[in-house]
């Protein structure tokens, strides 16, 4: 769970990033101030297999793209990229286009989420 | 679920009976010691609170048109947002700025930048808040010089400036330095103040983003009044009197959904604020004693789905804020759940202060709700419960040693999970989200027409500053840094040195990394 880009409110990656443990997954919450770049390194190093970005400030269409790109480079595919924010529907069309699995908007519920993820995502 | 087993609790998990008796709740009148009915005995019949919506987006020029636009539509005072680069110190052009440039407010680069946003609004007439704070002082700075070019004394100047670092720590996350150095930056502007801006408050002591974080009434009232202890104390410690500053120190309430408790809170809040400076400070005037605060409607309450519900939510919290005593206010537009202020929704917004105001009749009496058994009781307990965990933090060593410790970002976590799991078993209700959903408003994606900023205002903002480099005297602008940089390291009040800066037009991201260069930045070790 990563906050990209300048954006400080963490309450909602913080409360699924819990909920997420609480079903049973093991979550690294990697703390405010990302890059890109140091989000990809995280996840190479841990060995995940999903990357859930939590942008509220608008910043998805900079910061989303190149996370993916990273991972293209890195060859690091099979990791699935959910986002979670204030993401517009066009927004998140655009980005599950590019290869975001899913993308939470304001109102979706925990379980909802933990559902997604069991779901997609091999135990 | 039977009525009888459901137990009934305000939004923060407070227990609430089903009636309430009479009982001994003698307060004295509003105007009267300790507060706790209003600061003035004739409240809104003698002024109204200030309608200040707070606003900021994409350039300073099309955030200045706002500001013009909110003024002609009747607000009484200016709410400045700024861009995430901005409030985190880093200038339009720096690489971290890419993609954020005018997302979250207005940028703010140098002190050009402060002029164009400010542009035909006369700053001896017109009360200004910031909302700014790792960098408030060097924004500050700014607006100080741009007032100078306007020919306007500083000792006319009158508004706000966020400046409470604590609460980024606690809750906003919009830390540079340490908590140790950006405290000194505080005392620097409170001194400062105390000198220079009578009718300025250095800092707004806030609630609202500790609540946005997710906490319970009672941790919002506690942490902002232990946070305002704090900032008491380092100004004592500077060889600063009480009453040379404490009449100046502001305080910023959320307006959440629940009302009673809402309303409760803000009086609570000004009887154990007027209890500390007089006991716990010796303090002798009454304007330090008189607890006054700016609210804004609870921006974490607006939902994505059928947003138009948002414009009751809003009206609702308003009005608690106003019952509550509240001198400064700031409504939601029904669209932030999706964007920044439209034009029409930040008009309804305003419009809903107008209506409160004009047409309620709730303006006319102090405290109207005054002798409310409900509300008298809440208020007490309320009182006491935000007692205790000042206590609580007292013996931690004060805000700064329970912030290193991780206590109130803990509580903070804790509540906003509590709270999150009964909106998922819906025990509690969120109208529109789980219960009483409507497929056809479900997603109001252009509820009004929506505001987009794109990356046309960082490409504009980013030539503006290439153009700004080239043209300034560069030898004077380093000299300025130097100085800077060379009062940081001591104890001198760095203001001087900042208005030098500014006036040198050294950029916000120049100035913030010289003193990056003496303080260092901050990591914070995440509390789930």
């Amino acid at each position: 769970m990563a906050k990209p880009g300048l954006d400080g409110h963490d309450r909602g990656a913080k409360v699924i990033a819990r909920a997420l443990r609480d079903a049973g997954m093991e979550v690294i919450y990697t703390g405010l101030r990302q890059t890109p770049e140091m989000i990809v390194n995280a996840a190479l190093q841990e060995d995940v297999q999903v990357i859930g970005l939590s942008i509220l400030s608008g910043a998805h269409n900079a910061i989303v793209p190149r996370v993916l790109e990273l991972l293209r480079a890195k060859e690091m595919t099979d990791v699935m990229v959910i986002v979670g924010g204030i993401v517009p529907d066009e927004d998140a069309a655009a980005l599950k286009r590019q290869g975001v699995a899913a993308v939470f908007q304001p109102g979706a519920s925990l379980d909802a989420i933990v559902t997604f993820i069991k779901g997609a995502v091999p135990a | 679920m039977k009525t009888a087993d459901r137990e009934f609790t305000t939004i923060s998990g407070v227990p609430v009976e089903p009636v309430y008796a009479p009982g001994d709740f003698q307060n004295p009148a509003p105007g009267e010691f300790p507060y706790t009915r209003g600061i003035h005995r004739d409240m809104y019949r003698g002024k109204l609170w200030t309608m200040r919506q707070f606003s900021g987006f994409a350039t300073p020029e099309e955030t200045n048109l706002r500001y013009h636009y909110l003024l002609a539509q009747g607000q009484t005072g200016l709410s400045v947002a700024f861009d995430l680069p901005t409030l985190m110190g880093y200038d339009a052009d720096h690489a971290l700025s890419e993609g954020e440039v005018g997302k979250c407010g207005a940028p703010i680069s140098s002190l050009e930048d402060m002029e164009i946003l400010f542009r035909g609004i006369p700053l001896g007439d017109v009360s200004v808040s910031m909302t700014i704070n790792s960098p408030a002082s060097v924004l500050w700075a700014m607006y100080l010089a741009v007032a100078e070019q306007q020919n306007v004394p500083w000792a006319r100047l009158s508004g706000t400036l966020q400046n409470d670092i604590l609460k980024e720590y606690i809750a906003q996350k919009e830390y540079i330095y340490p908590p140790r150095a950006s405290m000194r930056l505080v005392t620097d502007t409170i001194e400062f103040g105390a000198l220079h801006t009578p009718k300025f408050n250095p800092v707004s002591i806030s609630g609202y983003h500790i609540r946005e974080a997710g906490s319970t009434a009672v941790q919002e009232l506690a942490f902002t009044l232990r946070d305002g202890i704090e900032y008491v104390d380092w100004a004592l410690e500077r060889g600063l009197a009480i009453d040379d500053f404490a009449p100046r120190l502001s305080f910023f309430f959320n307006a959440h959904s629940d009302f009673f408790e809402e309303i409760a809170k803000y009086r609570a809040a000004r009887k154990i604020w007027a209890h500390v400076m007089r006991e716990r400070y010796g303090a002798q005037s009454e304007r330090s004693l008189k607890l006054r605060f700016h609210a804004q409607t609870a921006g974490c309450s607006l939902t994505w789905q059928q947003p138009y519900n948002n414009v009751v939510r809003t009206a609702l919290q308003a009005m608690a804020a106003v019952l509550g005593g509240a001198q400064s206010l700031h409504t939601n537009s029904l669209d932030e759940a999706y964007a920044l202020p439209g034009e029409h929704a930040v008009t309804i917004a305003l419009r809903t202060q107008q209506v409160l105001a004009y047409e309620s009749g709730v303006t006319n009496v102090a405290d109207p709700l005054g002798g409310s058994y409900f509300l008298e009781k809440l208020t007490l307990d309320s009182e006491s419960a935000a007692n205790d965990y000042i206590r609580r933090i007292d013996e931690m060593g004060g805000m700064i040693a329970a912030i290193e410790a991780g206590f109130p970002q803990t509580e903070i976590a804790s509540a906003s999970y509590r709270y999150q799991r009964e909106i998922e078993s819906g025990a509690r209700t969120i109208v529109g989200v789980n219960r009483f959903q409507s497929a056809v408003f479900q997603s109001d994606a252009e509820p009004i027409e929506l505001l987009h900023v794109d990356e046309a205002g960082g490409r504009r903002q980013t030539a503006k500053l290439a153009a700004l480099r080239a043209r300034r005297d560069n030898g004077n602008v380093q000299k300025t840094l130097d100085a800077l940089r060379r009062a940081a390291e001591g104890t001198q009040n760095t203001m001087p040195l900042l208005l030098d800066a500014v006036r040198a037009y050294a950029t916000l991201g120049e100035i913030c990394d010289a003193l990056r260069g003496v303080f260092g930045t901050y990591r914070e070790t995440p509390h789930i």
